[in-house]
């Protein structure tokens, strides 16, 4: 009995080297450790055995199954390593095909560039005011200091609208977002009249130019400008201003340049420069070697436009800068052609 | 303006290395563009370097090129066109091979009466090549020409880079002596300088020389006027008659007697030439000249022209504005008629000149004149602006007098100009000046303290230190303790009154203290009240809604064409622009869709499908009044419905559904609950079947749907549907989102699809409403899987299944959902005639 025990362990462990699969796996539990195997045959006649063998017997045969069932489990689990293996080497795919298209929403570039600079405005205290795009010759010229006539409105050639009986009021589009400055000046002091609040904001807005559309004018640009009014504002904190703006805007290592300028609606005036972001200050094709890249106008918000827009001149001062979004997209990305702003076209755009 | 260096230092010592000047007077203003080398050194420019100034130019070597005197000119032996020159470089003699027209009248004159002196240009020295166009570089070799050794020449203005002239080679003043280096003669720099419009003073070279001055701290050196009169005084034989002294606040004449015609000396044609001038006589270039250097215009009339036309009478020299139809016919040749705006010179007997803009062809200066007549002159600059525009007559002339030249220059000009005339062309100066003045400017004066410069700038400055810097610019300052009382020179017209005389001073104090040297600091004041700006925070949430449901955002102009929004069938009054650039963007857009549209057209044959999105202003004419600006969103999808994979061909287009769905995404991002959507049927943009009005609390908010064939027709779009939308973006955006977000279910729910066949006229919103009505709280999820039409159903029929969702605060039985589902079957049944499918 003992050596039929062993001769059906030493059967069931050779046939199992043998086993390659789950299925064989299964037919080989049925064959070796199911209720009609050898060994299960062997318990079956176990009631047969004279009384002192069975101890002995009984634990051989316990033994053999337990080494069995061991070896089966390890052999299950060598053949589920087997078949994974299998699965993660065979079932491969060709990684460089292309990946099946998501439609992807963007910005328009131009709208990326605008709300970069808005939220750096924003951190900094400025909140967005926005105006109207038609305007009166009164609010885009006369109110901000450009008398009619004034050489300085030879700056910006202007778009008018038709409309009659308006004199020296015309309709016209706005030429620069500092319409906004009266307007929003206006408001503020609506306020209160006799103790009008400070002022800090954004004004972004589309403007117009009567130029024709080539790949370095357009007859229409965005621009975002910033208006600060109070009782303390001087000069230096518009340098200071800026300086911090251009360090978020363009890299902490921006620097600053101010040369005087001339608007008619800021006294003193300037024009900043900002060190070449592309190849910081050294000289290349976007600054044209000059390492400098004319960025921003600003300057203290002139007398009379203060005066104009409900705040004594007296009391008060401000200042103001602007800046142009397709502009600062334009030396950023390096796009050569302003036309491909409002262009649309699909190549251009699915780049941002 | 061109500023030649040589030019600069007869007012002011320079000792800054040139592209230091060019970035100091940048800095104050005066941006300088370019810098053309004229013969000094150039500075090294590496590749890859900055440099920060646009420089071209040729320096001068100064041992090849160099002064030297003609002796004899000789025919050469086998040219006509040829001459040989004996010449004398300072060291040796040399025999020099030209072609110079103006040597040939000197042609076998034996040995000339006094040497010509010449600029010449030896064995190796780079110049440019005067037979080629533009400026090529070119290096001196030895060769022959015509059986004679060349190896030399005497040089052109073309070839030493003073101007584009190769007429003939220079003769140079007779104060050139042999062998200088030409580069130390005359050796020159000249900055571009854009000139800003509050800065007029400083559009001639004594102007920006005094900001030198005054930005370097060396002294200014005043021009010296040296008179020297003889005859019988002007006053004797002129009379000024002002009309409108608004139009001429101030007319003065000068006389000179018995000047010789001729070319100007050289170093003035040089310098003429550099500044952007061309050279034409002694007197014409003297008046140039003055301008250029003083900056009053100025002009010369022929004495005895105006005699002539006297008849016998004194000359009265008569400023008015001209008659209706009144002519001239002006030095250009052409004959002008003018209008009442504009004022003329004259005299008894007519027109001589356009005032400050153009002299008159009848008593212009000839080869014949003897006798001049000088006229400086101030004028209303806004006058001459008109004027020059209306006759298109840009002129140095009227370039400065509409920009605003002070009257006090007008009598130093003439009497500077009559000084140069006297030099170059010999003739002797009448005493006195006739001089009407009935105008005088009032310079402004303003009182500036420390306070006023620490509230506007930002910096400490004492009183003192204050009226320094004012001084360098000539205001005449007085301090008294804290105060400065600054009187406005009278070189300048750009300081107000007041409150903006204040501002007008501060800005020279930051100017000439150097706004570099201003600190940087945050402001101190307090911050404003927040207000938000709810509008625009929602727009920006909006654009953030449609990008993320995959659209694409385009920008497109404002100015658009009718009949670009004709096809459309967007008509009706529009808003004008007067002055459009081009026909085709002539009117302010009515229609957001319209341009949507436009850019989908453009871009249909680049992609197979397209989704894009604007938000922005139409415009709405309002007569003569500021149009209304509407805010609208406008979204356009077209194409294929899924992106051609390279396993899947699927080739379904975008229809009103996928639009349909986008909506219904973006009101739900908005958190718009409520919403419905009714057919709209007479739309003439949309297909009549495939359009609705999306209506919420009464109002329509916007249209959508698939673009009428007709209108499609009339793009080049292509073959799939086009889906547009409009909607009224301040209506979208006035709604109050609800922002109640229910508890997530603690307990299972119970998930069940029902089918119902319905007649096909009946509206799957109809069917839904019923079935949410019906299963209550205890329903909340009802979605539409299927739709269904085919014989089985019948026909007429259509079967619509959905996916319910049951949930309740506890653990539904069978029992219950079984009761819930039969009540909505049995209120489909009995309301819409539903039957169950099974
Ligand atoms: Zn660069």
């Amino acid at each position: 009995m003992l050596e039929r025990i062993e001769q059906i362990k030493k059967e069931a462990l050779e046939s199992l080297q043998k086993v390659q699969d789950e299925a064989a796996l299964e037919q080989w539990r049925i064959a070796h450790l199911g209720r009609s195997s050898p060994l299960m045959q062997v318990f079956s006649e176990f009631g047969a055995l004279p009384k002192e063998e069975r101890p002995r017997i009984g634990q051989a045969a316990n033994q053999a199954k337990q080494v069995i069932e061991a070896s089966f489990s390890e052999r299950a689990q060598a053949i589920q390593e087997m078949k994974l293996n299998r699965a993660l080497t065979e079932d491969t795919l060709d990684v460089t095909l292309p990946g099946r298209d998501f439609r992807r929403g963007r910005l328009h570039p131009s709208t990326q560039t605008m709300r970069r600079i808005l939220a750096i405005l924003a951190e900094m205290g400025f909140q967005v005011f926005t105006s109207r795009e038609v305007e009166t010759d009164e609010y885009n010229f006369q109110l901000l200091n450009f008398p009619p006539h004034h050489p300085a409105r030879e700056m910006q050639d202007t778009l008018y609208i038709q409309a009659e009986g308006r004199g020296d009021n015309p309709l016209l589009l706005k030429t620069h977002t500092s319409p906004g400055q009266i307007r929003s000046m206006r408001y503020f002091a609506a306020l209160n009249p006799d103790n009008p609040p400070p002022i800090r904001i954004a004004l972004p807005g589309m403007c117009f130019r009567a130029e024709q559309i080539t790949a370095r004018s357009e007859v229409q640009f965005n621009q975002v400008e910033g208006l600060a009014v109070g009782e303390g504002i001087t000069y230096a904190d518009l340098k200071g201003t800026l300086a911090d703006f251009a360090r978020r805007m363009f890299g902490q290592n921006a620097r600053v340049r101010f040369r005087s300028s001339y608007f008619p609606f800021t006294e003193p005036s300037a024009e900043v420069d900002v060190e070449c972001f592309v190849c910081g200050g050294k000289g290349c094709s976007v600054c044209k070697q000059s390492g400098w890249l004319e960025i921003l106008g600003c300057g203290m918000v002139h007398p009379v436009v203060l005066q104009n827009g409900g705040y004594d001149p007296r009391r008060y001062t401000g200042y103001a800068f602007g800046m142009g979004p397709e502009r600062q997209a334009m030396l950023r990305y390096r796009i050569n052609d302003i036309r491909y702003f409002w262009g649309n076209d699909m190549r251009f755009l699915e780049q941002f | 303006m061109k500023v030649p260096l040589s030019w600069l230092r007869d007012f002011v010592d320079i000792h800054l290395p040139v592209e230091d000047l060019a970035r100091k007077l940048t800095a104050a203003g005066l941006e300088v563009d370019s810098i053309r080398y004229v013969g000094l050194p150039v500075p090294e420019t590496k590749a890859g370097e900055r440099h920060e100034f646009k420089s071209d130019g040729i320096a001068w070597d100064r041992e090849k090129i160099v002064v030297a005197e003609i002796y004899e000119v000789m025919p050469h032996p086998n040219a006509d066109r040829l001459v040989l020159c004996d010449l004398f470089d300072g060291r040796e003699k040399h025999i020099v091979l030209t072609g110079a027209p103006n040597l040939y009248p000197y042609k076998g004159q034996g040995k000339l009466p006094r040497p010509i002196k010449v600029a010449y240009a030896k064995e190796g020295a780079t110049l440019y090549d005067g037979h080629a166009d533009g400026q090529t570089l070119m290096t001196l070799k030895r060769t022959k020409i015509r059986g004679v050794e060349s190896y030399s020449m005497a040089c052109s203005e073309k070839e030493l880079g003073i101007s584009d002239d190769h007429e003939g080679i220079i003769f140079l003043d007779d104060d050139a002596i042999p062998g200088t280096p030409l580069a130390d003669y005359m050796g020159d720099v000249v900055f571009e300088i854009s000139i800003l419009p509050n800065m007029a003073r400083c559009a001639n070279i004594f102007g920006i020389a005094r900001e030198v001055a005054a930005l370097t701290g060396q002294p200014l050196k005043k021009p010296q006027i040296r008179e020297q009169a003889g005859g019988s005084p002007i006053r004797d034989l002129v009379k000024i008659r002002i009309e409108n002294p608004e139009l001429n606040p101030r007319f003065v004449l000068g006389l000179i007697r018995n000047v010789e015609i001729k070319p100007s000396p050289y170093w003035v044609q040089r310098r003429l030439r550099l500044a952007g001038m061309r050279p034409i006589n002694n007197v014409v270039d003297a008046t140039n000249y003055t301008m250029l250097e003083i900056g009053e215009p100025l002009h010369a009339f022929d004495y005895d022209v105006l005699v002539r036309r006297a008849g016998g009478q004194p000359v009265t020299i008569i400023t008015r504005t001209a008659r209706p139809g009144e002519k001239l016919t002006t030095l250009d040749g052409v004959e002008r008629t003018l209008s009442e705006n504009n004022v003329l010179v004259c005299d008894s007997a007519g027109a001589l000149s356009i005032a400050g803009v153009m002299g008159g062809q009848e008593s212009e200066i000839t080869e014949a004149t003897r006798n001049i007549l000088l006229e400086g002159a101030a004028w209303n600059f806004i006058n001459i602006r008109r004027t020059a525009r209306e006759h298109n007559l840009p002129s140095e002339a009227s370039y400065r007098f509409s920009r605003g030249v002070h009257p006090a220059l007008a009598d130093v000009g003439v009497r500077r100009c009559l000084e140069w005339m006297a030099a170059w062309a010999g003739g002797v100066a009448a005493p006195d000046l006739v001089d009407a003045y009935p105008l005088p400017p009032v310079d402004p004066t303003v009182e500036v303290t420390p306070r006023d410069v620490r509230r506007l700038l930002g910096i400490e400055m004492s009183a003192e230190q204050i009226a320094d810097l004012l001084r360098r610019v000539e205001f005449e300052c007085q301090v008294d303790g804290d105060t400065v009382t600054v009187k406005t020179p009278p070189y300048r017209m750009d300081i107000g009154e007041g409150v903006v005389g204040l501002a007008d001073v501060l800005e020279e104090v930051a100017r000439l203290y150097g706004i570099e040297n201003i600190p940087e600091t945050r402001m101190a004041d307090p911050l404003p009240p927040q207000l938000g700006n709810p509008a625009y925070e929602r727009e920006e949430h909006l654009r953030d809604i449609l990008v993320n449901l995959g659209l694409q955002e385009v920008i497109t102009y404002r100015p658009t064409s009718q009949e670009r929004e004709a096809r459309l069938g967007i008509g009706g009054e529009a808003v004008r622009i007067a002055n459009p650039i081009a026909p085709e963007r002539s009117i302010l857009r009515r229609s957001l869709l319209a341009s949507v549209l436009d850019i989908t057209e453009k871009n249909a044959r680049l992609r197979e499908s397209l989704a894009f999105f604007e938000i922005g202003p139409v415009f709405v004419s309002r007569g003569n009044d500021l149009p209304d600006e509407p805010r609208k969103l406008a979204i356009v999808l077209t194409g294929k419905r899924y992106s051609q994979a390279w396993d899947s061909k699927s080739s379904a287009l975008l229809d009103f559904y996928d639009l349909k769905g986008i909506v219904a995404g973006m009101l739900d991002a908005l958190a718009l609950r409520g919403v419905s959507y009714e057919p709209l049927r007479e739309s003439p943009i949309y297909h009549p079947g495939k359009c609705a009005q999306v209506i919420y609390d009464g109002k329509i908010l916007g249209v959508f749907g698939e673009l009428h064939p007709t209108i499609h027709a009339r793009y080049e779009f292509g073959n799939a549907p086009v889906l547009g939308a409009e909607f009224d973006l301040d209506l979208l955006l006035s709604v109050e989102p609800v922002y109640t977000i229910r508890p997530v279910p603690e307990f299972p729910p119970v998930l069940e699809d029902i089918a119902v066949v319905v007649d096909d006229a009946v509206p799957a919103a109809q069917v839904e409403a019923l079935i949410r009505q019906t299963g209550g709280k205890m329903v909340t999820s009802v979605r539409l899987f299927d739709v269904f039409r085919g014989e089985q159903i019948g026909r007429g029929k259509k079967s619509l299944a959905y996916s319910l969702t049951y949930q309740a605060d506890k653990t539904l039985t069978d029992d219950e959902v079984a009761t819930v589902r039969n009540k909505i079957v049995q209120r489909l049944q009995r309301e819409l005639g539903a039957v169950l499918r099974t």
